[in-house]
């Protein structure tokens, strides 16, 4: 009895407390983790995992943690077949199945026959078996998969499943992995966090190499922390005497920092990831600017001479490696807000201006050589007036809005309010009607929640005609979504599976923080951020907007 | 062609022969209620039939109402069409409405479930050529576990939370899964106190089950005599300064929703218990074949998936669109606030 509940509950004394966690153990971290929204809850429990678990698991523990998975075993669509041929249902109603829970290897795990027996093997062994798995034959694949369908319980069979198909995402940064690992190890964090970057291959590195062991150059890559602006309140008036306060483009890319330490070059995203290897363009900062420096600047595409917009800088974000080919195609700078650390000293408790006086210094001596190190530029006003008319051109300028800041303001930690604050631009916002229509997921998925959005467009016969541009499923209130809902449901023209296409009736209006030309969307233009700012009622279809209003926003 | 014994109009199901609507959502004359959630019985009829268990349920929730209740598989005519109601195991009171016309049987289930949840009367399978079925959980993922089971996990939860110094505040719709749940906690472990909507209904249901004492939250309560005990309250409070006020406290919910991992998080719940009063996928199922129905009407839960597959299964199944599925299992907390009164 009390055997049954540690495998069906979570109970992390009983189960971090036994000496060998194994795979069982690591279903109950991953399910604590899964079932609390509580940072704190989230750490103490991988701490008495890290406590606990052997070397090996916790090896896997942190690859898995960290987004270093061994490559998929079995491609999806033969999981998807076996997993609705081991539930003996037809694969159309696997389909429908995966589409509500919204998760595949959720969907597994729940539609396979349940079992309540437990395994003893270890996450190495899984990880192990699952290595050798991708070279064997479908035949083969299939029997291991039913063999541990059927004996793992619910928990196990998800997390199983869930390392056979990839994507661990469960609400743990690695931050806060490794903020576990600090205390479970008692090593500083920063240092953990660079031990644990770059490539390591979990099926060969020890946890005494990849933890224990001394490294004399832990300290190079430490960032400082970020400083972060809030949102002003109010008038920017309430601030006082302009003339107290310097204000730059806030420019929308990735706010990065960027460490010249001992011949060494470190890139740290503001989430604190080691991203040095996914912008070789700044390699050239090694011979060019000074060891000792610590610059705090925005990561920004840069094409042809003109700051690109985020949609171009996606291409880059997401790569591990990055191509020759795109490379040439959105090269990017660093635009260069603060300077942190100069010939070696930490000088965050210089007024700012006297920090920027020594960025300049730098910028100008680089000036020449042609390197992706720009400034981004200071502007002193005059007046509130003169402010918010530069805060006008922000999209001109291919920024979101005014960063404001203290002449005489340190570099402070993390999010504070009083010497910095951010005054974006308002958003975008077009009026445009409801056409298509997806029931949510989960616990919304009896609820269409998930709504396409179209505009006005003249087609060649010169007819009127609705072209969706934008999906959104937020912005309205719970008591709006079950109106439109119930709307939805007696105003269906087609299902299509789980979308519904419908009368056009209801006009929406539609906010978006940046829009440009895109290829890839039907319409040609992708908005970014796209929300339901409100529910027009007082608005017909033929008063919602055109896709040339939309093109007309474009910079 | 004649004309079926039950049609989908926009009042609600009509049974033209007998001139009577069942469940009906707009104002009737005459109509035979299922069961007490406000999407089945709602107000406005001139004469509600029901089960003599629901009468107090519904004359609680509709006020001055016209009311006859009913035995469990007791016959009635109305203009010569044969009634009768039989358990649906969903809530207490709850029934399937059966429908005789001249050699035909139908069945309408209302909402449903298979297992004996002890405080309302089991659900029993009665012989139709059609059955309006409900069906909630209509996918292969749903999968209930004995109700002991959960119950043993949930006293065990409350335990737990008393050990940490902290109430325990246990979700459920105040008609139905509440009493449930109040059925049975273990009292051994601490004393249980109710949100006004609970207290309300369920000291309407005291004549008719024998429940644990419960102590009504009120301006007087203080939020130490709270600690360690366990508090049930319907899912709209959650979020609401009323329970706010009860700090330190964990919550959860029990719902067959819980199944999903997400539904948890994205109320922002502590714990989630999968416990549900309608049929998994399984009981549907095995509850259709024992109808021995060869036609199938699906009125609410995933009706399109489910009807599609068992006309794959050989079944004359289809789709009705209703306006049934509006209680606790299938919105989200904010959702059924308007349907209950916050005490402060």
């Amino acid at each position: 009895m009390k055997q049954e509940q540690t495998t069906s509950e979570i109970d992390t004394t009983t189960v971090f407390g036994s000496k060998e966690l194994g795979m069982r153990g690591f279903a109950a971290l991953i399910k604590t983790l899964d079932s609390t929204n509580k940072t704190n809850v989230k750490v103490q429990a991988l701490t008495d995992y890290f406590l606990a678990a052997s070397n090996k698991d916790k090896v896997w523990t942190i690859a898995i943690l960290s987004h270093r998975r061994p490559p998929r075993p079995v491609n999806t669509t033969l999981l998807r077949e076996w997993a609705s041929e081991l539930a003996n249902i037809p694969l159309w109603l696997f389909e429908e199945s995966y589409h509500i829970v919204g998760d595949l290897a959720e969907t597994i795990a729940l539609i396979v026959p349940s079992s309540k027996t437990s395994t003893e093997k270890t996450l190495t062994q899984f990880l192990e078996e699952m290595i050798a798995l991708k070279k064997k034959s479908d035949d083969d694949k299939k029997t291991y998969l039913f063999e541990n369908w059927k004996v793992l319980d619910y928990y196990e069979r998800f997390v199983f499943t869930k390392l056979i198909t990839g994507g661990f995402r469960i609400g743990v940064s690695q931050k806060l992995m490794t903020r576990a690992l600090a205390k479970a190890t008692e090593i500083d964090e920063d240092i953990l966090a660079y031990k644990l970057m770059g490539n390591w291959d979990p099926n060969t590195i020890t946890f005494q190499e990849l933890i224990i062991e001394e490294n004399e150059s832990d300290y190079l890559s430490k960032p400082y922390p970020f400083y972060l602006a809030y949102a002003i309140e109010g008038e920017p008036e309430d601030l006082g005497d302009v003339s107290l306060w310097s204000a730059e483009h806030k420019w929308d890319g990735i706010r990065s920092q960027v460490i010249l330490r001992n011949d060494e070059l470190f890139v740290w995203s503001r989430g604190e990831e080691l991203v040095t290897d996914k912008y070789p363009e700044f390699n050239q900062f090694k011979t060019t600017i000074p060891n000792g420096t610590v610059i705090d600047g925005e990561i920004l595409p840069y094409i042809d001479g003109q700051i690109g917009t985020f949609n171009d800088l996606q291409t880059r974000i997401g790569r591990k490696t990055v191509s020759k080919a795109l490379l040439k195609k959105v090269p990017v700078v660093l635009k260069a807000y603060d300077i942190l650390e100069w010939e070696g000293n930490d000088i965050r408790n210089k007024p700012f201006t006297e920090r920027r006086a020594i960025l300049e210094k730098l910028y100008q001596k680089t000036d020449n050589l042609n390197i992706p190190f720009h400034l981004s530029e200071t502007m002193h006003f005059s007046s509130w007036e003169e402010v918010a008319k530069e805060r006008e051109r922000s999209r001109e300028m291919f920024s979101e809005g005014l960063m404001l800041k203290r002449k005489d303001s340190p570099y402070l930690v993390g999010r504070k309010k009083g010497d910095w604050w951010k005054w974006k631009v308002d958003p975008l916002t077009i009026d445009a009607v409801l056409t298509y229509a997806m029931r949510g997921h989960g616990r919304r998925s009896n609820l269409f929640t998930d709504y396409t959005f179209a505009l006005w467009n003249e087609n060649d016969e010169g007819e009127k005609e609705l072209v969706t541009f934008a999906k959104a499923y937020s912005g309205l209130t719970d008591a709006e979504f079950r109106k439109v809902d119930a709307w939805i449901k007696r105003n269906t023209l087609e299902r299509f599976g789980p979308v519904r296409s419908v009368t056009p009736h209801h006009v929406f209006e539609i906010a978006f923080e940046g829009i440009a030309l895109s290829k890839r969307h039907k319409s040609g233009v992708a908005t970014r951020f796209p929300r339901i700012l409100r529910w027009r009622k007082d608005k017909s279809i033929h008063e919602a907007n055109s896709l040339d209003d939309l093109k007309s926003m474009i910079p | 062609m004649k004309k079926p014994l039950l049609e989908f109009t926009d009042k609600g199901i009509y049974c033209g022969a007998a001139k009577v609507y069942l469940d009906p959502w707009k104002p009737v004359d005459k109509a035979i209620i299922s069961h007490g959630h406000a999407d089945h019985s709602r107000w406005g009829h001139e004469q509600y039939i029901t089960h003599h268990r629901n009468v107090p349920i519904i004359s609680h929730r509709l006020g001055e109402i016209n009311v006859s209740g009913r035995e469990w598989g007791e016959s009635f005519t109305v203009n010569n069409v044969k009634f009768s109601l039989h358990p649906a195991g969903h809530i207490i009171g709850s029934s399937q409405i059966r429908v005789e016309h001249k050699g035909e049987v139908w069945v309408f289930t209302g909402d449903y479930k298979t297992e004996n949840d002890g405080i309302s009367t089991p659900y029993e399978p009665i012989k139709c050529d059609t059955f309006i079925t409900e069906c909630t959980f209509g996918l292969p993922a749903f999968k209930w576990t004995p109700q002991q089971e959960v119950f043993e996990n949930i006293n065990q939860w409350w335990t737990d939370n008393q050990a940490e110094g902290k109430t325990s505040i246990l979700f459920g719709y105040s008609l139905g899964k509440a009493q449930r749940l109040l059925k049975y906690l273990d009292t051994d472990i601490g004393k249980i106190y109710t949100h006004g909507a609970i207290e309300n209904m369920t000291q309407v249901l005291r004549p008719l089950v024998d429940f644990p004492e419960t102590t009504l939250i009120t301006k007087e309560t203080k939020k130490e005599e709270l600690l360690g005990n366990i508090v049930l309250a319907p899912p709209s409070a959650h979020g609401s300064t009323w329970i706010r006020k009860m700090v330190p406290y964990v919550t959860a919910s029990a719902s067959g929703w819980m199944t999903f991992r997400g539904a948890r998080r994205r109320r922002a719940i502590d714990k989630g218990f999968v416990l549900s009063d309608h049929c998994d996928w399984q009981g549907l199922l095995s509850s259709i074949e024992a109808t021995g129905a060869e036609k199938i009407i699906c009125t609410h839960g995933y009706t399109e998936i489910f009807s599609r597959y068992l006309r794959e299964q050989g079944y004359d199944a289809r789709t009705e669109e209703t306006q049934y599925g509006d209680e606790e299992d299938s919105t989200t907390p904010e959702e059924t606030a308007p349907l209950e009164t916050q005490t402060p």
